[in-house]
């Protein structure tokens, strides 16, 4: 995927999944669009009104930590967003993003330099590229592991449940 | 330049000549693990458009949570494991009674060394006692490997973990363990391979190993395992397995971390509730009264393991008012037990000799503890309600041997005491 878009700074470490996705609603047969009216909604409650397609992410350390549920992913890829930088991930949020087709990506040099200026950066573009495993913000660049061949076909199907009824099929 | 084991394990099993850490690989494992959770991985496969497995010898299920089955929804799934076996002419099934997964899968001879071996159970990681990559996954993703024969990782950063000195009398694999997770905390090794190095590890048995190589599971690891070496290739020979390429770290592999522990010091440990990296020396502790004694489980459940015990139990009765819970980790430990005598001695002094499952482990079935109660128990974790009771309840972890001696004392003590 390549990419130029806006970056929403989210300036905290260990963000959790109980704040991207509130409890209460778990139990609630919402469909994903539905699911995205409430994303990051205990965390900035203007979040899900002001998100724009494609925006990026960029976080600190740990986020997705706590419960596994697999909405908190749902409702940030149905919310628009195209990729997640964090300086690491909870790996149970990771596999659940990897698994549903969000882009997760582990970068902290680059979340570092965007936090240490998060006032002036926010919403400035980034210019992302999956395959090759750059993005540049603000004239710097920085590299991160690729997303590469085979792991890039669970993303063009749109998850691993389609991405395996799909090469079942075939 | 040089690569780690899990980095070499990840590139061979993944067909690509060298990966990175964090980079993204589709895995073809050896083996695919799973126990009474198959039933939901069934429906999920189904769900998925699945009908024939990819590869029926590559998949080994065995039934060891709920054995015997307690209630009917317990049978049924079962019987729905069963028949799904037969209809997939999957020959690597072992019924109830045979053991717990994690030590029926090696004493088949499923284990290969430097294959990767994933399981839809957290304590898959036992396997890198062997040097193979015990990797845990999710159930979905169970599914998604029974479909189509591998799925992704990502590529971990390694943490070398060095075991120097020897071990004290009376100090075992769980106390070394024990320790190192004391140190390294329950988040320790997240999402990262640990390698098991140092002298206490070359001389240590591969039971010992899989004691380590299970725990690692409790420091988050994705991965743990020890550098094959003539002890694997003994125990491998004497089962008959032989046809395989084992794998160790280059001398200049890059680490994220090396840890180095004076195993010289260690004493008798004891994870406190409610969590496992709450471990303090057994001697530091006020007087824990306690309840049940749980001697067994997939961490601590091998002839070596009952051994321990029953070199403290002979001839001596457990305390008045505590249960001994004896768990064999599998029907060959079992018939060994009886070979031995040990099963003679742990009777004799008051244990319930039980079937070989995982039971009490995780209040799935047997041994749940009431209000109120405490235990000491060889088994891998120790969080609130862990063994089915809520309610004021207390698991304290440790070795066999610490086990053994508790219920002896009717109170918490080392094995010195």
């Amino acid at each position: 995927m390549k990419l130029k878009s806006r970056i929403w700074i989210l300036d905290d470490d260990d963000i959790n999944t109980d704040v991207i996705y509130p409890g209460k609603y778990t139990y609630e047969n919402l469909t994903p669009e539905e699911m995205a009216g409430h994303a990051l909604e205990d965390y900035d409650p203007s979040f899900a009104s002001k998100v724009k397609e494609n925006d990026i992410i960029i976080t600190g350390r740990n986020f997705g930590c706590g419960s596994s549920r697999e909405q908190a992913v749902t409702c940030l890829k149905f919310a628009g967003v195209a990729a997640v930088i964090g300086a690491s991930f909870a790996r149970l949020f990771y596999r659940n993003a990897i698994n549903q087709a969000l882009f997760v990506i582990e970068c902290p040099e680059a979340s570092n330099f965007v936090r240490e200026r998060a006032e002036e950066l926010m919403f400035e573009q980034a210019d992302l590229d999956t395959e090759a495993g750059k993005v540049s913000i603000a004239g710097n660049d920085f590299e991160f592991p690729p997303m590469r061949g085979k792991a890039l076909e669970i993303f063009e199907a749109g998850g691993l449940v389609p991405f395996t009824r799909k090469r079942l099929e075939q | 330049m040089g690569h780690t084991m899990i980095e070499k394990i990840l590139a061979r099993a993944s067909g690509i000549e060298e990966v990175k850490v964090g980079e993204i690989v589709f895995v073809k494992p050896y083996r695919i693990l799973s126990h009474d959770n198959s039933a939901a991985i069934i429906k999920i496969f189904r769900s998925m458009g699945g009908e024939r497995v990819w590869d029926s010898d590559r998949i080994f299920i065995a039934l060891d949570h709920a054995v015997p089955p307690p209630d009917f929804k317990k049978a049924q799934n079962h019987k729905v494991i069963r028949e799904f076996v037969a209809e997939q002419g999957i020959e690597g099934f072992y019924d109830c009674g045979t053991g717990i997964c994690h030590q029926v899968l090696p004493e088949f001879g499923h284990v290969v060394p430097g294959t990767v071996i994933f399981g839809s159970d957290s304590h898959t990681t036992t396997h890198g006692a062997l040097g193979a990559a015990g990797i845990p996954i999710g159930r979905t993703e169970t599914a998604s490997v029974w479909a189509l024969g591998e799925t992704w990782l990502r590529v971990p950063s390694t943490i070398k973990i060095v075991l120097e000195g020897r071990l004290k009398d009376h100090v075992y694999p769980k106390d070394v363990i024990l320790h190192v997770i004391g140190n390294l905390t329950a988040e320790g090794a997240t999402y990262k391979a640990v390698e098991f190095h140092g002298s206490v590890v070359e001389s240590m048995g591969i039971g010992g190993r899989m004691t380590l190589c299970n725990m690692a599971a409790e420091m988050g690891a994705k991965a743990g395992m020890v550098p094959f070496d003539d002890e694997a290739r003994a125990w491998l020979d004497e089962i008959g397995v032989n046809d395989y390429d084992p794998v160790v770290p280059d001398a200049d592999a890059t680490y994220e971390n090396t840890i180095s522990f004076d195993c010289s010091a260690i004493t008798p440990q004891v994870a406190s509730p409610h969590k496992v990296d709450n471990v303090s020396p057994v001697s530091g502790l006020d007087e824990v009264k306690i309840d049940v004694a749980l001697l067994g489980t997939c961490t601590n459940g091998r002839l070596e393991d009952l051994a321990a015990a029953a070199a403290i139990l002979e001839g001596k009765r457990i305390a008045a008012g505590v249960r001994l819970l004896v768990y064999p980790a599998s029907r060959s430990v079992l018939d060994g037990a009886y070979e031995t005598g040990i099963a003679r001695i742990l009777l004799a002094a008051g244990g319930e000799i039980a079937v070989p499952a995982c039971g009490p482990c995780l209040g799935a079935y047997g041994g749940v503890l009431a209000p109120g109660e405490v235990c000491i128990s060889s088994a891998n974790r120790n969080f609130k309600g862990r063994m089915g009771c809520k309610e004021d309840t207390g698991i304290y972890l440790a070795s066999p041997a610490t086990v053994a001696a508790s219920a002896l004392a009717g109170k918490i003590v080392s094995p010195r005491a």
